[in-house]
């Protein structure tokens, strides 16, 4: 019961911190295609994969209070950081799922920025095309974003790094 | 004439309550109409378990993606035309995946796709670009044109302005089932002035923008989708019944998983079970298949599938009761065991529900830009939005309301003929009265 919460609460708290709704968005995405059983479905939207359900669960653990979502102004836009509050530790430590590796995957992608976990939820995204169809579809869809040839390979190799995370342990 | 320029002899009209007509003169829309996939929409209902509450909610995916097609009509044919920042040649385009744009919805897609982890998007795919006849017909139009109509219907396609029309926060989708669905459950809510808004919608560089003098029509649109949700997406009696058709599909597939002899083979089910799905196997499912399973199922040895299926035709739901997942957590894992005590599975007797499990969206201004927002066209030529504009928005935009509750069948707790102890505890615990 609550297990799709909980999964999502055992990412957060396994990031430490995760700020920006769009990296929270990309960083689930990417940890559900490399292989964690997260539930939320994602489409394709302007900027990528992106699950509503994600957002309403989001909004129902900040609501429960489990969460703890700060938001700041920055530049031109609103901000929010997600870490766990005190009484979702307790509810996690009697619900935990088991989900491992998952620590060592999401630390690693909250080392990344948002604009690089972008390109690589849309490279895994389009996972069932050729290669040059994908590097296609990333400078036609993300044209604003220009993304480097270089950006592109090195997306491929983080997927790669992270895919033999999850085999080796 | 070229296949995709040729028009019917006569124009096709299709009386619509909500619409008043369809019309069609495109021979392509007219063969995609007629198509074996397009008709199977006929038998799948636009709002799955809805009719247990609203009894007028019998309407089908096929009489929405009729309305979605005479909306975006209407816009490219009324509104568009000679609009400088418009291609007419994104005409046909555009019919076609608003025609198009549910083809891949199965039978009670939402409770279906949980439990055997589909997406109807998917399927849509698969048969505009498979072995089908949708795709002979838009195949006739050009070879890659069944792919520039997947592309449009699944937001990967580079033409952002003809994704916008089908999926976006305003959009032909979501502008006929608001109305369809109110006037199908009978609601006096869903109300919002459609021929207005589609007056101000004006194609602006990569997406589809409204004039500022439109902004009140659209409020109204946003208050029309924020009451729908809650007064009849999310109604608590139709979750219940969504609760119990899940639960039959898990024991379902439970049984079958745990070598379970059926008395009646469930042979519709066995590709989704052993993973072996075609798009062949998919099609073959429509509500009608179902039913008819539930009513064999009734009769099976399994008690809990018997149970439920008996539920869920005869409409005796599960009761529910508010549930505060924060306060209450350590509550529900008390009744899970004093369910399990008392006899009854809390795997599928105790379920919480919360509004997270139906994402129907609610307007969102867009942080961070995770999805584009609704745009305003101000008189100076610039761009903003809508909810810097409109207080109205601006409050039901805010600080989410959630929701979340604890479904139990109330007959068999009530029942005290075996272990009366326990289930007064249960009671007790859920408030009920004795």
């Amino acid at each position: 019961m609550l297990k799709d919460h909980a999964k999502l609460m055992q990412a957060i708290a396994a990031s430490g911190e995760i700020i920006g709704r769009k990296k929270l968005q990309k960083m689930i995405y990417i940890a559900k295609k490399v292989t964690f059983p997260f539930q939320e479905r994602f489409q394709f939207h302007f900027y990528g994969p992106y699950s509503e359900e994600l957002t309403l669960r989001v909004e129902e653990l900040c609501n429960m209070g489990f969460l703890d979502e700060v938001k700041e102004k920055k530049g031109g836009y609103y901000q929010y950081r997600y870490t766990l509050t005190d009484n979702g530790k307790e509810f996690l430590s009697l619900n935990e799922v088991e989900m491992p590796y998952l620590e060592d995957c999401l630390t690693d992608m909250n080392g990344q920025n948002a604009r690089f976990l972008e390109l690589v939820s849309t490279v895994l995204y389009f996972d069932n095309l050729e290669k040059d169809e994908v590097i296609e579809k990333v400078f036609t869809l993300k044209k604003k974003q220009n993304y480097t040839m270089d950006e592109i390979i090195q997306a491929y190799q983080y997927i790669e790094e992270l895919q033999t995370k999850v085999k080796q342990n | 004439m070229h296949y995709s320029e040729q028009k019917l002899t006569e124009e096709k009209v299709f009386k619509d309550p909500v619409h008043r007509y369809v019309h069609v003169r495109d021979q392509v829309i007219w063969d995609l109409i007629g198509t074996k996939e397009f008709q199977r929409l006929r038998r799948i209902k636009q709002l799955g378990t809805t009719f247990l509450t609203f009894h007028g909610a019998e309407h089908s995916r096929f009489n929405h993606s009729l309305g979605v097609y005479e909306i975006i009509r209407r816009i490219v044919d009324d509104v568009f035309d000679d609009r400088p920042k418009w291609n007419k040649e994104d005409r046909l385009l555009s019919l076609c995946a608003g025609l198009l744009h549910d083809l891949g919805h199965g039978p009670f897609s939402h409770s279906f796709e949980k439990v055997f982890d589909l997406d109807h998007e998917h399927f849509t795919q698969e048969i505009i670009l498979g072995n089908t006849e949708v795709n002979d017909v838009l195949t006739k139009v050009e070879p890659d044109f069944p792919k520039r109509v997947a592309e449009v219907i699944g937001k990967t396609s580079a033409n952002k302005i003809v994704i916008s029309l089908i999926s976006s926060q305003i959009d032909a989708d979501r502008m006929d089932y608001l109305q369809r669905d109110a006037y199908f459950t009978g609601v006096s809510y869903g109300q919002f002035d459609m021929e207005r808004i589609l007056r101000v919608m004006r194609p602006h560089e990569d997406q589809v923008v409204i004039k500022q003098t439109g902004m009140h029509a659209v409020e109204d649109y946003i208050m029309s989708r924020y009451q729908m949700y809650w007064q009849v997406y999310f109604h608590p009696v139709t979750r219940s019944a969504e609760v119990i058709l899940t639960k039959i599909l898990h024991r379902v597939k439970e049984l079958y998983q745990k070598g379970y002899q059926f008395k009646q083979e469930p042979t519709h089910f066995t590709a989704f079970f052993e993973n072996t799905l075609t798009l062949e196997d998919y099609l073959k499912l429509d509500e009608s298949i179902l039913f008819y399973y539930f009513q064999v199922w009734q009769d099976e040895a399994d008690e809990i599938l018997s149970d439920l299926c008996l539920r869920f035709v005869n409409r005796n739901l599960f009761k529910y009761v508010e549930f505060d997942p924060a306060k209450e957590y350590k509550k529900l894992a008390e009744l899970s065991t004093l369910f399990e005590k008392a006899g009854i599975n809390p795997d599928y007797y105790l379920v919480v529900d919360s509004s997270s499990d139906l994402p129907y969206d609610f307007y969102r201004p867009g942080e961070e830009e995770e999805r584009l927002p609704i745009h305003l066209l101000m008189k100076s030529g610039e761009i903003r939005e809508l909810s810097r504009e409109s207080e109205i928005v601006d409050a039901i935009s805010g600080k989410r309301r959630t929701d979340h509750k604890l479904y139990f069948p109330e007959d068999m707790l009530k029942d005290d003929k075996t272990k009366k102890n326990i289930k007064k505890q249960i009671r007790m615990l859920l408030d009920m009265r004795s």
